[in-house]
């Protein structure tokens, strides 16, 4: 690992916040994956401006997450890299 | 495009790009123009159809490279931005674009699960494959495999789960651009395949993934434009606000209160339900079930993985991953949208109608030769309408809810009748389906290729093989799979949009262990995950196999005795009653015996649907017991195998962090 110029100490600390990092994002994934849509009939109580919530989150809701999610992730990811000195040059 | 004026070509893609949006709005507005002035429909659409396969076809030759590391990965210098639109053209394919409104029109909520699933799979993507593939480097998702895992076994079967997943799923494409061509175009549809044949060959022969990729983005601004405008138009016709998406949620509203007037069961609207209307926690653990596997198979179809190979940076990766799905939503979003409002027309003005007054694009979406919509209220109406094959209506002059027939398919292509909008927009529409499928049938068709002609030949069969002969096969191998694809798609097989969904479920459990283990376990070893791969794709066909071709000995295998004691029952009875038909002369047995014997089958058909499963999960979603099978294998394997070896521990480590080199293992020699 010699050209890396990472320590072993400071690579696994920067695998430690990826892998931190991973289970938060597949967190709120499964959220919105799944989690919210077992609540669906109990959100069709609600409606938003003709929607029935449990509806919008699967047809929109939930999509909108997702987008947000992923660009979330790679800030956030590209910060990680940043931090330890790992991010490619630009 | 030519390698010295490459850099120019990147730096002045928003240009070129924006040139060529202009330029097909344009075209799209001369073509409304001479539809106006009396030019045919027939024309109109010979010219949506032709230019813009001409447009891929330039695009395609002008691309056309004599470099590997351009054929394979577009030279990975593809901005995140572009790579994402292509990703979303790759991705959506004429089921999504054609089908999926239709799918949600028909289903209502429970078919949201293809909307969740289609996009949710991007998140696993994002942060557990593509950027560690990307920094792996190299061409191919079984490279990965092959350098990770020491060699050309794991590699094979990486290939075998590549070829099934995306065989299928090419030739659906296939078919589906044949159906687009033969209706647009009014030629057969054996002839219609072979045509849509030539324009997926003429975009990726000569360029491979460089020419693939431009076109791709070009295909994605003509698909998205083609799916927003009619439901856009619709939308301002029935709402006055053109903004459908915000929109429908009053559709809705209107949906739910006309349903309770005409006495709807299946509320539109209403979450897990079965057939009669009622919550039904089948429906629920199905939802949920495809969900799951359709995003877990997003994450791990290889035409989708090897997109983002082409990114100039691992950053690059991760937000072009962003990137795909946003464009990939700007459709899915639109997608429900569709579905309400053809529902609302089809509840407002076409149930409860006279005969006489139904809308004109009921008859026309009806007429032989498109056969997509039925208006079943005469006793005889299958004559008129192919779709009221088994319908008998009660000839009372109006026409009830169960009297009217309609194709999922018809659902996008007949909006811009329903919205009375110019053929112009219906022309569009096919132009926008075609660029969907054909697209899509371009990545598939590059993965497989591609899998073959690097990862077969040059990999495992010739490694000395020169650059120039490496290029040759791969063409050669693009066409014969192409042409392959073509012949089965002209036989039209059975059941190929059931198939497309079982390709997720294989993929899933065969790849997705494998490579996320890979990256995210140093312990997992080569034979772990060897025999992960395996039992996973085993246990996935297992169940598909079994339960859709051998439903009775799936029975007998799982079920308990008594329900094999009535399927035994049943059996019995089908082969005294078809031994009675036999006996009176077969063919010209008495009517009353050949029916019973039917009657005795289908009792039987619906017995094996009933039970062939375990605990309710539909066969498409195989996946659900694939997937934790491939882990748990690779996982218990890998603690009983000795750990990987300190060169392979390294190499992990340098495919985790975005920057310096990826070490070289034994299954992996450097690739120019």
């Amino acid at each position: 690992m010699s050209q890396q110029s990472l320590t072993p100490e400071r690579a696994r600390q920067h695998w430690a916040d990826t892998y931190r990092l991973m289970w938060i994002v597949l967190a709120i994934w499964f959220f919105f994956g799944f989690v919210i849509h077992l609540f669906a009939r109990q959100l069709n109580e609600i409606v938003i401006f003709g929607f029935p919530l449990g509806f919008y989150m699967a047809a929109q809701g939930s999509l909108i997450a997702f987008v947000v999610l992923i660009f979330w992730y790679a800030a956030r990811q590209n910060r990680i890299d940043e931090d330890y000195g790992v991010a490619e040059d630009q | 495009m030519k390698n010295g004026a490459k850099g120019d070509f990147i730096d002045n893609l928003g240009k070129i790009y924006g040139i060529y949006t202009g330029g097909f709005i344009g075209f799209v507005l001369l073509l409304w123009l001479l539809s106006s002035v009396g030019v045919p429909d027939k024309i109109i659409g010979y010219l949506f159809v032709f230019l813009t396969i001409a447009v891929y076809a330039v695009i395609g030759i002008v691309s056309r490279t004599a470099q590997i590391s351009e054929y394979y990965v577009a030279g990975r210098r593809v901005p995140a931005f572009y790579n994402g639109m292509a990703t979303g053209s790759d991705w959506m394919s004429a089921a999504s674009f054609i089908g999926m409104a239709g799918t949600l029109y028909a289903l209502g909520y429970d078919g949201l699960a293809f909307v969740l699933g289609w996009t949710g799979g991007y998140v696993l993507v994002a942060v557990l494959l593509a950027p560690y593939l990307r920094k792996f480097g190299q061409f191919t998702v079984p490279d990965f495999l092959g350098a990770r895992y020491g060699g050309n076994l794991a590699r094979f079967i990486g290939i075998l789960v590549l070829l099934a997943a995306s065989f299928t799923y090419v030739v659906a494409q296939v078919y589906g651009v044949g159906i687009i061509a033969s209706r647009f175009l009014g030629i057969s549809f054996e002839i219609a395949v072979f045509v849509g044949l030539l324009g997926i060959l003429v975009c990726s022969m000569l360029g491979g993934m460089r020419a693939v990729t431009w076109t791709q983005v070009a295909q994605y601004i003509i698909l998205i434009i083609a799916y927003l405008v009619p439901v856009v138009l619709l939308s301002a016709d029935r709402t006055g606000v053109p903004i459908p998406q915000l929109m429908y949620g009053q559709v809705l509203q209107q949906i739910t209160d006309l349903e309770a007037q005409l006495g709807v069961a299946k509320n539109h609207v209403a979450p897990f339900v079965g057939a009669t209307g009622a919550y039904d926690t089948t429906a629920l653990l199905n939802f949920f079930a495809l969900t799951f596997c359709l995003m877990v198979g997003t994450a791990a179809l290889p035409h989708i993985l090897m997109r983002y190979f082409t990114t100039p940076s691992v950053r690059e990766a991760r937000k072009s991953v962003g990137w795909s799905l946003f464009f990939i939503f700007l459709l899915y979003f639109t997608a429900p949208s569709y579905a309400a409002f053809a529902k609302l027309e089809v509840y407002q003005n076409v149930i409860g109608q006279q005969i006489t007054d139904l809308p004109a694009w009921v008859t026309l979406w009806g007429r032989a030769g498109i056969d997509l919509v039925g208006a079943c209220d005469a006793v005889n109406a299958a004559e008129v309408y192919k779709m009221c094959a088994g319908v008998t209506g009660n000839a009372d002059g109006v026409l009830q809810l169960a009297e009217f027939k309609i194709n999922n398919d018809a659902i996008v292509l007949a909006t811009p009748e329903i919205a009375g909008l110019p053929y112009v927009v219906s022309g569009l529409v096919a132009a926008g389906g075609l660029a969907a499928a054909l697209s899509t049938a371009d990545g598939l068709l590059l993965a497989i290729a591609n899998a073959l002609s690097h990862d077969v030949y040059y990999r495992m069969l010739d490694p000395h093989a020169n650059t120039k002969r490496r290029l040759v096969v791969a063409r050669v191998l693009l066409v014969v799979v192409a042409i392959i694809a073509a012949y089965v798609a002209s036989t039209k097989p059975a059941g190929i949009l059931a198939m497309v969904a079982w390709a997720f479920s294989i993929a899933a459990s065969g790849l997705f262990p494998a490579l996320v283990m890979g990256i995210w376990s140093k312990r997992t070893t080569s034979v772990g995950a060897c025999l992960g791969m395996l039992a996973g794709f085993g246990t996935c066909l297992f169940y598909l196999v079994m339960t859709q071709f051998y439903p009775a000995e799936f029975i007998s295998m799982f079920k308990s005795a008594d329900i094999v004691q009535q399927l035994q029952a049943l059996m019995a009875k089908v082969a005294e009653a078809q031994a009675a038909v036999a006996a009176a002369g077969g063919e010209a047995a008495p009517t009353e015996l050949k029916t019973a014997a039917a009657a005795a089958t289908a009792d039987l058909t619906k017995f094996q649907t009933a039970n062939a499963h375990w605990w309710g999960i539909k066969n498409v979603s195989c996946g659900l017991f694939g997937i934790p099978v491939a882990f748990i294998v690779t996982w218990v394997v890998s603690r009983l195998t000795p750990a990987p070896s300190q060169e392979m521990q390294d190499f992990i480590d340098s495919i985790r962090i975005p920057r310096g080199v990826v070490l070289e293992t034994r299954g992996s020699a450097a690739v120019e």
